[in-house]
């Protein structure tokens, strides 16, 4: 079975830690992305996997063998780097067979298998020339090429597309994604785009100094984030993050104080076992909806910047106690830099982060 | 798409002749990029610096006399008497033709040379790759001493060398001059290769490594293909320094293993003073397997290492 599993793996570098007790299974045809910003330790993760350095401790088990101790040759993997890693004295098609010399398949098979993946990525006229004659997207699809015409146990991603202007990006995830699911490996993704991890994975794992700070459904993350890190990381534009005090909750309307002005907001029953302190409140810009009146549950700003967005827009308000609030509007709603506006909260849409950042749920 | 893009790249190269560019002259650029006067300007000084050796080839064709009138004759009947004489000539007049053994000389020279760089290539580049890619604890030091090597003049190591020779019983071989030549060039092709292979991207060798190529493997099969350009360079400064060493030649080859430096400075002299023709026309056959070796690897050397496989 194409499967992987970090059992509590650690890597250091002298007294850096670069991975710390990540822990982490990919099944059979499941896509993980590893999600984070940079140094958050997820090409380090992906390098461990690889062979490509050792873990400092925990288990590395790929296929169901430990494979901590052997070097990257004998892992049967298929690795895409970030930078394509191309052989620049090969041709293309050289490229495509060069991981297939060390299976010891027939050359038929071979020919076979390279005729395969050139028409899958649309290589087929390019195959005979040199990494340096053809386009950046022709080498980010030969990279591809390169690692899927093999039967590895597991695939991995180094930031695939990164280098890909948004155009080729948007139709390269599509087609990386497409080539995937037919193949039912375990794959691992890093990546810095939350785009990219929504879009292509089915699980996310969201990192950040070398730890897994949630691991969880697309969905999942961005509708229950298990912390102030991953609620402000996944979401586009961010999510709203204000500190409050709680006062108090009944039937699961929880009274806040946010800058001196009391606000009554629908919340997680689970708030109701939260003692009063400290809170951070999140909301999403697309959960705030701009009311004509002031009311007990609305919160005001001065409008100060409007940027369309094409179907939405959105707006950038700020408090009169100084905190910026985002939130979008339909492209029907007028907003003019300078009014002043009442936001009022979705229902059930306000995630309560503890004083430690974590998230307050059922 | 991505087809577009590609052609692009190829219809940027601008059209020329083959053949013209092949030998590193472009037709489409020259005049037209630098102007006449600047042109101009790097046709007079190539002619001055190739004056001497333009001059050498000419004498190689002169008679005696001829290499010898005042003033210099540019226009005279050339003679292909000189080169006959290289490898056998009369003393005097109705004298008995002897062998000069130049032709010994001659392979001498191109079996020394060919052989200890060859050698210095082989043990140099595996060197450097094991300095830039397996480091040792001191890495530097060891690179810095083994260039340290190359600091002294030639004359002041001479006699100890000299006297390790004749302990050894080296003086005279073969295998002591090439060992020495190999030893000569060996700081250079450390330094040089290794530069190279530090250039080069490691995500290309942790690939081969995934695709399931062990060490060896990535090593020929990935970054060798890679430096060919410094390999070409290395040799080329390689058969230079060797092909023209002179010192170590005079003193440590023995009659067989004569060099051609060598045996040229001992046809100075004699019974009729410096024979100017000769000595052209050695020089003149001396210069050429240089001038074709430089001429084949020119290709290499022009072309870029890694044809933008990597961008950094």
């Amino acid at each position: 079975m194409s499967t992987i599993e970090l059992k509590k793996v650690t890597k250091r570098f002298g007294s850096f830690t670069a991975v710390r007790d990540v822990d982490l299974s990919v099944a059979a045809g499941e896509v993980v992305c590893l999600l984070g910003p940079s140094g958050c330790g997820k090409t380090t993760t992906l390098r461990i996997i690889a062979g490509l350095e050792r873990a400092t401790s925990g288990d590395v088990v790929i296929a169901g063998k430990r494979m901590n101790q052997l070097p990257p040759e004998r892992r049967d993997i298929a690795m895409v780097f970030q930078f394509y890693a191309l052989y620049p004295a090969l041709t293309v098609r050289e490229n495509i067979m060069f991981p297939l010399h060390y299976e010891r398949l027939g050359v038929s098979v071979a020919n076979a298998r390279i005729a395969k993946v050139a028409e899958l990525l649309h290589l087929e006229s390019v195959l005979d020339r040199l990494p340096g004659q053809i386009s950046e997207g022709e080498k980010q699809r030969v990279a591809v090429a390169r690692a899927v015409v093999r039967d590895p146990n597991c695939f991995l991603f180094d930031e695939p597309l990164s280098r890909l202007d948004v155009e080729l990006r948007q139709s390269m995830r599509g087609q990386i994604k497409s080539v995937l699911t037919g193949l039912s490996k375990a794959t691992v993704i890093v990546t810095h785009d939350q785009l990219e991890a929504l879009t292509m994975a089915d699980r996310i794992a969201i990192m950040r100094d070398g730890r897994i700070e949630q691991i969880a459904s697309p969905h999942e993350v961005f509708a229950r984030p298990a912390n102030v890190f991953v609620a402000s990381f996944i979401g586009t534009p961010q999510m709203n993050l204000i500190g409050a005090q709680l006062e108090g909750v009944e039937a699961d309307v929880a009274k806040f104080v946010l800058e001196g002005r009391s606000v009554w907001l629908d919340v997680d029953p689970a708030v109701g076992r939260l003692s009063r302190g400290d809170v951070t409140l999140g909301i999403r810009p697309r959960a705030l909806v701009p009311q004509s009146e002031p009311s007990p549950d609305t919160v005001t700003g001065l409008a100060e910047l409007i940027e369309p967005m094409g179907a939405e827009t959105l707006v950038h308000a700020r408090t009169p106690g100084g905190h910026e609030i985002r939130f979008v509007v339909p492209r029907a709603i007028r907003v003019r830099a300078g009014e002043t506006l009442h936001l009022k909260a979705n229902s059930r849409q306000t995630h309560v982060f503890d004083a430690g950042g974590k998230a307050v749920r059922q | 798409m991505p087809n577009g893009m590609a052609n692009a790249n190829v219809a940027e190269s601008e059209p020329g002749i083959p053949w013209l560019e092949r030998l590193g002259l472009r037709s489409g650029a020259g005049v037209g990029v630098a102007g006449w006067g600047r042109t101009a300007l790097a046709a007079v000084v190539s002619v001055i610096y190739f004056f001497p050796v333009f001059w050498i080839i000419l004498t190689a064709f002169k008679t005696y006399e001829d290499a010898l009138a005042v003033p210099a004759k540019f226009i005279f009947t050339p003679t292909l008497a000189n080169f006959g004489q290289v490898f056998s000539r009369a003393y005097s007049a109705g004298g008995q033709a002897q062998n000069t053994g130049f032709a010994l000389y001659f392979f001498n020279s191109l079996f020394i040379s060919g052989v200890s760089v060859l050698l210095a290539l082989l043990i140099g580049t595996l060197a450097a790759f094991g300095f830039s890619r397996y480091p040792l604890k001191g890495n530097d030091t060891y690179l810095f001493m083994i260039l340290s090597t190359r600091m002294l003049p030639a004359i002041v190591v001479i006699i100890p060398i000299f006297i390790m020779f004749r302990v050894t019983g080296l003086a005279g071989t073969y295998l002591g001059i090439i060992a020495l030549y190999t030893a000569f060039n060996l700081p250079f092709a450390i330094w040089m290769m290794k530069s190279f292979f530090d250039e080069l991207s490691l995500d290309v060798e942790d690939a081969a490594r995934i695709d399931g190529s062990s060490d060896i493997g990535v090593f020929f099969k990935i970054c060798l293909p890679q430096v060919i350009a410094g390999l070409a360079a290395t040799a080329v400064f390689g058969l230079i320094l060797t092909w023209n060493e002179f010192l170590f030649a005079l003193l440590l080859s023995g009659v067989e293993t004569r060099t051609v430096p060598v045996a040229m400075s001992q046809t100075i002299g004699g019974d009729i003073g410096v024979r100017w023709g000769l000595l052209a026309a050695i020089e003149t056959l001396f210069l050429i397997p240089v001038v074709v070796v430089t001429f084949v690897l020119q290709n290499q050397l022009l072309r870029g290492v890694t044809f933008g496989t990597v961008k950094r």
